[in-house]
């Protein structure tokens, strides 16, 4: 009973998913593309959580739909008189690329499906989510969690000093 | 799985998409944002199905997250930059440094 509910959900989010991210790179209007975007990143969200990832799925909420599209909504009105429909939004290689992307996703799906042998694990995950990633980030990847702030630190100088306005 | 594996395939092929064909650079981040969730959704299946007895694919997926917004904002700022100083943010406008 639980099993098929899940697929449900997992079918309906695919869906979702999959026709938001056609819209996000076909779109003429680069502000409906990023609205989208985020309707894109919420189902990814929701994936997330089908797959045990609760803290993950909240990170994602929190960072992507309440950050980094916000940012890219400001980034498009900032730059407001790129987004008018007179501008071609797309170049020439479209059909290529359009090949090319299909090329690679045949292969792929060939290539998982070939796949005969995958090691499935019968063991659950951790039960608490979120202690088990706190416990881990303090000591097995406390390295690479101060390596990742020392880049956000990094991001964010650069930030301010590239948008910065030259007075002199 | 594998349903996990084909829909991050489909997600990551659409965004390669995007990145190719958009000649606006906020849609070339947009469709890149597309590629890190496809990989992110390929991190957190392997953790539940092969190697389940740990988060270490979480984790990982989680400084991808972090990854990906620091770059967001470095590539935003990139942008502003260009539209200051060029009038345009489309890739074939801004190219100085191709020889």
């Amino acid at each position: 009973m639980v099993e098929a509910g899940v697929g449900i959900i997992f079918w309906i989010l695919t869906f979702v998913i999959i026709v938001s991210a056609l819209l996000v790179v076909t779109l003429k209007n680069i502000f409906h593309s990023a609205l989208f975007l985020i309707l894109c990143l919420f189902a990814v969200a929701g994936i997330f959580i089908l797959l045990h990832a609760e803290f993950l799925a909240a990170a994602q909420v929190l960072i992507y739909v309440g950050a980094v599209s916000i940012l890219i909504i400001f980034a498009i009105m900032l730059t407001s008189n790129m987004a008018s429909k007179k501008i071609i939004q797309t170049n020439q290689n479209a059909l290529v690329a359009f090949f090319a992307c299909l090329m690679f996703l045949v292969v792929t799906l060939v290539l998982i499906n070939k796949t005969g042998v995958w090691n499935y694990s019968t063991r659950n995950l951790p039960a608490e989510n979120i202690l088990t990633i706190g416990k881990l980030l303090m000591t097995d990847f406390m390295l690479p969690f101060e390596v990742v702030s020392v880049l956000m630190l990094a991001a964010m100088i650069g930030a301010i000093v590239l948008a910065r306005e030259d007075k002199a | 799985m594998l349903y996990y594996l084909g829909l991050a395939a489909v997600l990551f092929s659409i965004g390669l998409f995007g990145v190719i064909t958009r000649r606006n650079v906020i849609g070339i981040l947009m469709s890149l944002e597309l590629m890190f969730n496809a990989a992110n959704i390929n991190f957190v299946t392997f953790n539940k199905f092969i190697l389940n007895d740990g988060l270490t694919g979480q984790l990982f997926a989680i400084f991808i997250v972090v990854v990906a917004a620091a770059e967001a904002t470095v590539g935003l700022a990139i942008v502003l930059l260009l539209y200051r100083n060029w009038r345009g943010i489309n890739t074939d406008n801004v190219s100085i440094m191709k020889w």
